[in-house]
């Protein structure tokens, strides 16, 4: 039984560029995707490939006005998803995604509060671990540190802290990684690997990196222009995809055939 | 702490010059005034020219311009403000009795505008675009177009006449010898009108702001990551939304006291409240120069030292002030 | 679509609009229908209104004509209001240029000069300046100037600091053209939107101030103002009320005018500039 099961996806965005008969083209037409428990999924595509559009739908974080048609279902969940306590979302910029006028211990500490009943002393203690386990060094002091102290690594490490504090099944990471250098990168992806694999946490990787997104999924799933051209494992999709897209992907990737930065097997990082 | 006494250090070096200028332009001004003290002085009271040679030399005022200015400026750093010729006393003096009125008129005016007006600004902006939105909207912009003393008439028309719920003038029940909790008691139900006269059109104005601000901030993206997060929508607005747009609106009660001060002028005159604004009109209606520029100066003073306060609250308020200077 | 049609689209723009052309037409009807001395008597003092439709509104203390006050009032009102902000905005964006653009020691100088007149007390500085020179219109058009300029002042400051590192500045500068003549003609222009953008919350406020000096009996003593009226109607305030109250919604209503249609002019404009 998946995690979640989407049939017949399609969104529109109001406003969005005419199609023809002067309705809008839709974002995500007619996608069909499930997601296992536990599995790492990668959703590859560049802009206007609707990659972001699948998560924030999947989220429940889209726009009013947008027109969904389709379903996302949950089988394993009783009532619908709720953000924070079954979805965990990491943005792009992790510098728009905290508050600059409290500190990153409270934003933390606030997650833990509102989805597991903790007084304020408990969900503290409980950020103080949160921000251990994403490694920002000196977790007790950093609980009292303001956003714009922290460098963009370490503020996205806080974001995914604040993400996970509820302990979701799912976590979306949309382009968590684009805004970042690319040693950070890395590191964010070697995080994002070991909280998943600690909690038996479902992930979902958007990228448009299919090179990065490779060190870290068991399943590849490549978007263009609003639908899934390929979905696959991994390991087949890298070295020998089906589709020319795909493919023209993969070698506009320069020196994909060096070494990868990420190990592609569980073990060493470089 | 040290980011704040940075500031604050390099705050008053720039205003010790603005007061100067302040000082010596205000001098400038009222030179320029036809006649001078000893004047309005012969005109009330009566005089040969005689007297006016022996008044002009005694009170320093046949002495060239220069001159009088930097004995002012001497004058002024022994805090000795001069005569007052309306009053015949010691202008400082007169300044310090009449000033705390105009302080409380002011704090408690400022509170009520402050408080009730970014309040009312959460309540709007809570909602943007609902029916309270619109109509706090519209009904705080129909306010902030009223007059101050037009405001204070009507309400002491209503209240004070009519209604006889309270004093229609002055600080204080005159001579009622009340002491302690009673006579506290007595100066609050004097101060009532004047305070929400001179509150109300700053209420309106917070109201507005606090409203923008709010309507700003829930378009910031960190908003969207605290919905994603699943914090509840209360705590959003009031911890994370109003408490991003309160900033602007700390600044602004910095710049609302000079006008604030201005509008204690007319609402002191409508409601007979013996301070400072009402000093200063029966300064100009006694031609009393001295006296003037005094006030002029202290309120000028007044100015500075609340902008001041309001930057080191502002310091605390927001973490982000003075950071690159702690790093570099 | 054009800022006129954009503006239209508000109703708060129509009826701030709406307004504005009622006083505009009080002001310049006034003397068409109220010919004559407005402070001139006109019947029996303290007639109450709607009795003698030769006087609509009744007359005041002295027996003038409430109407036509009211009337005449606009014009003052009207031109105070525009004169004032013209000046303001005039003085402010001179001065704002021309620290913007020197920089260094004139743009401390000027800016500590904004400071110290924004320190005093806007009002406080008018009552000083009027009492000096004397009341008349003129005076108290200046007196409401001098504490205005600084708004435009710093606006127009903080736009030329953006504007002066274009290329068609540094453009300018390679010609050869002189730098007062670069300020003036290629810079100000262009940091003026922005600036007229506070035109009508000065106009509201010049108005304002305008009232309350009157107020005090420090206005044009020939002229007939609102303000004047207020103060006038002060002395029976308990039997004939509605002498200070009808100017006081006649201000009220002529600045709420004001910030309507200041407000849809700016939202037409901000619009634009957003998407440029």
């Amino acid at each position: 039984m998946p995690l979640v099961s989407i049939r017949g996806l399609t969104v529109t965005y109001e406003g969005g560029e005419a199609a023809h008969k002067g309705r809008p083209l839709p974002a995500l037409t007619e996608t069909d995707l499930d997601i296992a428990a536990g599995e790492r999924l990668a959703v590859i595509g560049e802009s206007g490939s609707g990659k972001s559009t699948l998560a924030l739908a999947i989220a429940g974080l889209l726009p009013a006005s947008a027109t969904i048609e389709g379903k996302i279902e949950w089988p394993g969940l009783r009532r619908g998803p709720a953000h924070g306590r079954d979805i965990g979302f990491v943005f792009q910029d992790p510098a728009a995604s905290l508050d600059p006028v409290l500190t990153i211990g409270e934003q933390v500490a606030e997650v833990a509060r509102t989805h597991l009943g903790l007084g304020w002393k408990e969900a503290y203690a409980r950020a103080a671990d949160l921000l251990g386990r994403v490694r920002l060094p000196d977790p007790r002091r950093a609980l009292a540190a303001y956003p714009h102290q922290l460098s963009g690594g370490q503020k996205q490490r806080v974001c995914i802290a604040a993400a996970i504090a509820a302990g979701p099944k799912l976590l979306i990471a949309d382009e968590a990684t684009s805004a970042l250098d690319t040693i950070v990168q890395a590191e964010i992806v070697t995080l994002l690997r070991r909280l998943t694999e600690e909690d038996g946490m479902t992930l979902l990787f958007i990228s448009h990196d299919i090179a990065l997104a490779a060190g870290l999924a068991d399943r590849i799933a490549v978007f263009r222009h609003g639908r899934a051209v390929e979905i696959g494992p991994a390991a087949q999709v890298i070295e020998a995809p089906r589709h020319a897209y795909t493919r023209a992907l993969l070698d506009a990737h320069i020196g994909l055939d060096a070494a990868p930065l990420v190990a592609r097997t569980a073990g060493t990082a470089r | 702490m040290t980011r704040a006494l940075r500031l604050l250090r390099r705050r008053l070096i720039g205003s010790v010059f603005v007061l100067l200028i302040v000082v010596i332009g205000s001098f400038l001004l009222l030179e320029a005034a036809p006649g001078d003290a000893v004047d309005a002085y012969i005109v009330s009271t009566g005089g040969d020219a005689g007297l006016v040679e022996s008044l002009r030399q005694r009170w320093g005022l046949d002495q060239s311009e220069p001159t009088r200015l930097a004995n002012y400026l001497w004058a002024l750093a022994h805090l000795d403000l001069g005569q007052s010729v309306a009053f015949s006393r010691p202008i400082r003096d007169l300044i310090l009795e009449r000033l705390p009125n105009t302080l409380l008129l002011m704090v408690s005016a400022t509170a009520l505008s402050f408080g009730l007006g970014s309040l009312l600004g959460v309540v709007a902006g809570a909602r943007p675009g609902s029916a309270r939105d619109r109509l706090l909207s519209i009904g705080s912009l129909a306010l902030y177009a009223v007059p101050g003393f037009w405001l204070g008439l009507v309400l002491s028309v209503v209240f004070a006449v009519q209604l006889r719920w309270l004093p229609i003038a002055g600080i204080e029940t005159i001579a009622s010898g009340k002491t302690g909790f009673a006579r506290a008691a007595d100066v609050a139900s004097h101060l009532v009108l004047p305070v929400a006269a001179l509150g109300f059109i700053y209420l309106a104005l917070y109201l507005r702001m606090m409203r923008a601000g709010m309507a700003q901030v829930w378009r910031q993206d960190f908003v969207r990551a605290l919905i994603a997060r699943g914090i509840p929508r209360r705590r959003i607005v009031i911890r994370h939304v109003a408490r991003n747009a309160l900033l602007p609106l700390v600044t602004m009660l910095g710049l609302q006291s000079a006008q604030m001060l201005g509008g204690s002028v007319v609402i002191e005159s409508v409601f007979s409240v013996p301070g400072l604004g009402r000093l200063a009109q029966e300064a100009v209606a006694a031609r009393d120069t001295p006296l003037l520029l005094g006030i002029i100066l202290v309120s000028a003073v007044l100015v500075v030292f609340i902008n001041l306060a309001v930057d080191i609250a502002y310091a605390f308020l927001d973490p982000r002030v003075g950071a690159s200077e702690a790093r570099t | 679509m054009s800022r006129m049609a954009r503006f239209f689209r508000s109703p708060e723009a129509i009826a701030g609009a709406l307004i504005l052309a009622a006083l505009a037409l009080m002001a310049l009807i006034a003397p068409l229908l109220f010919p004559g001395d407005p402070l001139a008597i006109a019947g029996p003092p303290l007639t109450p209104p709607f009795q003698d439709w030769a006087l609509p509104l009744g007359t005041d203390r002295l027996g003038r004509d409430v109407l036509a006050e009211l009337f005449h009032g606009a014009r003052t009102s009207l031109v105070v209001g525009l004169a004032a902000a013209a000046a303001s905005l005039a003085i402010g964006a001179v001065v704002g240029t021309l620290a913007g653009f020197a920089g260094g020691l004139t743009d401390e100088v000027l800016m500590r000069v904004t400071d110290a007149f924004q320190t005093v007390p806007g009002f406080l500085l008018a009552l000083a300046f009027v009492s000096v020179v004397g009341p008349s219109l003129g005076v108290v058009v200046a007196a409401i100037a001098l504490s205005a300029w600084t708004g435009p002042a710093r606006v127009a400051r903080a736009e030329v600091l953006s504007i002066r590192e274009r290329d068609y500045v540094a453009g300018a500068r390679v010609i050869g053209m002189h730098p007062l003549e670069i300020a003036f003609r290629e810079v100000l222009p262009n940091a003026l939107p922005p600036v007229l953008a506070l035109s009508s919350v000065i106009v509201a406020a010049a108005i304002l101030t305008e009232a309350a000096l009157s107020f005090l009996g420090l206005g044009d003593p020939n002229r007939v103002t609102w303000g004047g009226m207020i103060a006038e109607g002060r002395a029976v305030l308990r039997s004939q009320p509605f002498l200070s109250i009808v100017p006081g919604i006649a201000l009220v209503l002529t600045v709420l005018g004001i910030y309507l249609a200041g407000e849809g002019a700016v939202e037409g404009t901000a619009v634009r500039r957003g998407l440029s």
